[in-house]
């Protein structure tokens, strides 16, 4: 008996730990929200992000007054910092879209937990990465026109075969969607917090929010039926944007760019960067605010899998570009391959990039590395460098070597390159830390349904186990008689 | 637990939500409207020049050529604008007391040009030039409208791209016989589009594609 049990918990994990029920759920996430003092580590964390996020604020106002040539970008190397940052920020959101569409579509409650922050980062994450290709135009408010097809004055439109304005649609689509998921998952939370606020203003703006929510069954019909079309909306963005992120490269033809390998590599690398984000929000969220029983080891041992599986497929990506460049026997795609991988000067960002990507993932087949929340966080760090430096490989050894030897420059970041980069760092860890203070940071209507007493009807096991009593309920619901 | 608001909230939701669409719909084609305004182009705005100079007087009812001032149009960029002495060979001796024409005197006298206040102002990145249209058939007041009826010379059109590309795109609906270039009685009209489709012919003008290239004015 006492086996059965143990075979059961291995066979279904609880991502739901500790002795709940519904009002203890409900107090330990919103009290995070509504209890009087704000921890002190809190102000801490913000003002720290407020801090570096203001060198964002200064690098973009010296961006403005004196143009892009502040950074580093050159010819042939005219991407460089800014899209790279763009294509890493962007990346890292893909997660959020992921655990909250395809998984709530697959059925795998253990997204619940985890769905809330997952996707306030895809927000802020998307945030950032909009910023880049928009001040990378030098004037962002002629952007709009460079940007959006609208009847401009200039009577001729964006170019429609370029994958730039593809890119415009992704990602402003991508923006959209997001925030509405985000917002919807949020409204029967709102309401939690409006019912518990003291607080009159919070109150007001709580209730605000809330849209009247009351949680009937209509509401709830209604609620599910929303969710779920706009999990519909969002499943196909988790595959669509970053392919046409790679778009912007491999329809070009410059060689490291021109593969059909980008579309599949670039979406498995996005949600790869995506859950080593999570895992480095959630593994101190859970223990700063003491939420492991919300946010299992369970959880993070299912993320772990996730980030090595999508990190194989980005190495396989990795095997495939250095083929495709031999197997084209041309001699530019050739010379790329051996350029980026030894005989070029920047050969080590390449060997870093294997090591942060390739390597390091490996220790997540051992239980023992997945198991341990510090080596997790390391793992999730390192992942992070190496996919800043996947993109910082494809764009800069791509470019520096052009198809002219006159053409051929270095590339080095300048201080603003950097500044603007991590002042982004500094500007989504402040909206994370906004976000912690003022927005239940786990769902808490969502994690309810983890608990047994919502779950009335029992799962199949249950049935099987229970036969006596489903009968009996049987019984007394359904009298012959009538 | 009670609601926080009271039921007209529901009306007040329902109803921003049809204004922030109006308001949106609004507000876009108010943009629209203001970025072709003749408070940004300029467009009918009569400039205020240093000396009361009517074209409307020099044009219409003397019937001097376009050419005769502005010498250049047929062989440069620019159209050119005329020297002092060009004025002093008529205004030395026709009102050659008016204190309208002081200025003009002055301009003689200290061997200074007359600053003219420029009413058609193209941007610095816009590559433009006089001569090339002239000879393919573009006539002055298809641009600069009918310069005989103006005593103070108005920007007749918006000079938006838009403007340019629309008969970059299609010039043979704009374009006239050569000798009707300084005609300003000239209507688009007075061909029919057989005559114009020929006459784009007949004056070798280019395709759409070299046409509409973003280098043809933008170098």
């Amino acid at each position: 008996m006492k086996d059965d049990k143990e075979l059961q918990k291995k066979l279904h994990p609880a991502m739901l730990e500790g002795d709940h029920s519904f009002a203890s759920v409900t107090d330990k996430i919103s009290d995070v929200t509504l209890k009087k003092r704000t921890p002190f580590h809190w102000f801490i964390g913000f003002g720290l992000a407020f801090m570096v996020a203001q060198l964002l604020l200064f690098s973009v106002m010296w961006l403005l007054a004196n143009g892009i040539g502040v950074w580093g970008n050159n010819q042939p190397v005219g991407w460089a910092f800014d899209i790279i940052n763009f294509v890493w920020w962007i990346g890292i959101g893909h997660a959020g879209t992921l655990i909250s569409a395809i998984l709530l579509l697959l059925n795998q409650k253990w997204r619940t937990s985890i769905n809330r922050f997952a996707e306030a980062m895809t927000l802020f994450a998307v945030a950032c990465a909009a910023m880049f290709p928009l001040l990378h135009t030098g004037r962002p408010w002629l952007a709009a026109y460079w940007l959006f097809p609208y009847p401009n004055t200039m009577g001729i439109w964006p170019n429609f075969r370029s994958p730039l304005i593809w890119d415009v649609f992704a990602v402003s689509t991508y923006a959209t969607v997001s925030a509405l998921f985000w917002y919807v998952g949020l409204i029967p939370d709102l309401a939690t917090l409006r019912d518990r606020a003291k607080n009159k203003y919070f109150k007001f703006v709580y209730a605000a929010l809330s849209w009247g929510w009351r949680g009937s069954a209509r509401h709830c019909h209604r609620y599910e039926i929303t969710y779920l079309i706009l999990a519909g909306l969002s499943t196909p963005l988790v595959l669509s944007v970053h392919s046409i992120v790679s778009f912007d490269f491999s329809v070009s033809q410059v060689p490291g760019w021109h593969a059909t390998i980008f579309p599949p590599y670039f979406v498995a690398g996005a949600v790869f960067a995506g859950f080593a984000m999570v895992l480095i929000l959630c593994i101190p969220l859970r223990k700063w605010y003491r939420m492991q029983d919300f946010i299992t080891h369970q959880h993070l041992i299912y993320m772990a899998k996730v980030m090595l599986a999508t990190g194989l497929i980005v190495v396989y990506g990795y095997a495939m570009e250095a083929f495709f460049g031999w197997y084209s026997a041309s001699q530019y795609e050739v010379f790329m391959v051996k350029n980026r991988i030894w005989e070029g000067p920047y050969w080590w960002s390449y060997w870093m990039l294997i090591f942060c990507n390739g390597i390091s993932i490996q220790f997540l087949w051992f239980k023992r590395f997945r198991e341990s929340e510090f080596w997790l966080f390391v793992i999730s760090v390192i992942v992070s460098v190496g996919m800043w430096l996947e993109r910082f490989v494809i764009i800069v050894t791509s470019l520096h070597r052009d198809f002219l030897p006159s053409s051929w420059a270095m590339y080095s970041p300048r201080v603003w390159d950097w500044t603007m980069f991590i002042g982004t760092i500094g500007f989504f860890f402040t909206l994370i830390y906004l976000f912690v203070r003022f927005v239940p940071i786990i769902s808490i209507f969502e994690v309810r349904t983890l608990l047994p007493e919502a779950n009335v009807h029992g799962h199949q096991q249950d049935f099987e186990e229970n036969v006596n009593e489903v009968e009996y309920t049987y019984d007394r619901t359904d009298p012959p008689n009538d | 637990m009670a609601q926080f608001f009271n039921k007209s909230a529901n009306n007040i939701a329902r109803i921003s939500m049809v204004a922030a669409a109006v308001l949106a719909g609004v507000g876009g084609f108010a943009f629209t409207q203001f970025s072709r305004s003749s408070y940004l182009t300029g467009r009918y705005v009569e400039k205020q020049q240093p000396v009361q100079f009517s074209h409307k007087h020099h044009v219409g009812d003397d019937g001097i050529d376009c050419r005769y001032c502005h010498q250049t149009v047929e062989t440069t960029a620019t159209a050119g604008m005329p020297s002092t002495q060009t004025c002093m060979n008529c205004h030395s001796q026709l009102w050659a007391d008016s204190p309208y024409l002081e200025p003009v005197r002055a301009s003689f006298r200290d061997n200074k040009p007359i600053e003219w206040e420029r009413v058609h102002d193209l941007p610095e990145y816009t590559y433009f030039n006089h001569s090339i249209h002239v000879a393919k058939g573009v006539g002055c007041s298809t641009c600069h409208g009918q310069i005989d009826n103006m005593p103070a010379v108005f920007q007749e059109n918006t000079l938006q791209m838009e403007w340019c590309i629309a008969c970059h795109r299609a010039p043979e609906k704009f374009i006239r016989p050569k000798k009707e270039i300084f005609n300003m009685a000239w209507q688009d009209g007075d061909l029919d589009e057989k005559e114009r489709k020929q006459l784009k012919d007949d004056l070798k003008i280019r395709s759409k594609e070299m046409m509409t290239s973003c280098s043809t004015c933008h170098r």
